[in-house]
């Protein structure tokens, strides 16, 4: 396999970064740089960003608002412009939403309390870098883990994500009373993804399924084949 | 100088802990309590110098998610 060079983004507070970091391995046989908040700048020639679960600088004012602001975030948004694959992941969501690099907000479970467990998606898109892998409409099993999931956007904007197939992932059940049933969005470029659920806590069978690793193995596909 | 930034959620913006507190309220017998909403109240310390536009910048910038949420300033007299 030809390189692949991914970085995975550690803020104060995060707490999936290695899980991250190990699932990019695994799948692309090769380890990504880790990145801290305070670095001004990313690794050159980067295939992939990931941003990764947790409870970044302790949630403190809204969840991912301080990260957002962080000044590694300037540099993932300059390359998220130019095209650098990004994937955040729950917190990471979080994080991308408060950036402005994709629409809306995660608001507080409308059930109140911090869901932790396995939960069935729909594949919605299959066409993204992140989801080739998967069959249009696909039921997968992938944890989620959050107090702050509740998509929440105006009515246009859902609209438009609607219409425009940047619905990645669906609950296939309730889970946090997220707008449409909302798991996981693209960005308009297809190149940022933010997703609630935690496809790197699925990758190998011990962790109880491997529905996430299909997300990894797309992308590097996608990008080693590119 | 002191000013205060409330921030408060959009209306029709769901918002589950006003939910719950009302609930609260409700089950603690206190009866009329027709909605609540959580907000935040943010203080900051500025120099008399810090202008109006530059409060508002702040806000917009990160105190409030103007996705789901509004503010108001109120700078208080020493």
């Amino acid at each position: 396999m030809s390189e692949f060079r991914s970085a995975v983004v550690t803020f104060p507070g995060s707490n999936c970064d290695r899980d991250m970091a190990v699932a990019l391995e695994k799948v692309s046989g090769q380890a990504p740089f880790r990145v801290w908040h305070g670095d001004a700048e990313l690794p050159e020639r980067l295939d992939f960003i990931a941003l990764p679960g947790g409870f970044s600088y302790g949630d403190y004012l809204r969840s991912g608002a301080m990260a957002a602001r962080s000044p590694i975030m300037r540099a993932v948004a300059q390359a998220a412009t130019r095209g650098v694959p990004v994937l955040g992941v729950c917190n990471g969501f979080q994080v991308l939403t408060e950036a402005g690099l994709l629409p809306g907000a995660l608001m507080r479970n409308s059930g109140i309390r911090f869901v932790c467990r396995d939960i069935a998606l729909t594949v919605e898109n299959t066409q993204s870098l992140f989801t080739s892998g998967y069959e249009a409409g696909q039921r997968i099993l992938v944890p989620v883990a959050h107090h702050d999931g509740n998509y929440s956007a105006d009515d246009a904007t859902l609209d438009r994500l609607e219409g425009e197939g940047r619905v990645a992932f669906r609950y296939a059940e309730p889970v946090n009373g997220s707008a449409r049933g909302i798991a996981g969005i693209l960005n308009d470029a297809g190149n940022v993804l933010g997703m609630m659920p935690h496809p790197e806590r699925m990758i190998e069978p011990a962790q109880g399924g491997t529905d996430g690793r299909t997300l990894f193995e797309s992308a590097v596909r996608g990008l080693v084949r590119a | 100088m002191k000013v205060r930034v409330y921030v408060s959620l959009k209306p029709g913006v769901l918002d589950p802990q006003g939910r719950a507190i009302h609930h609260a309220l409700e089950g603690l017998g206190f009866a009329g309590v027709n909605d609540v909403r959580a907000g935040k109240l943010i203080e900051l310390d500025v120099d008399d110098g810090v202008t109006d536009a530059a409060l508002d910048e702040m806000c917009r910038k990160l105190l409030a998610n103007m996705v789901v949420e509004n503010f108001r300033i109120e700078r208080v007299a020493a």
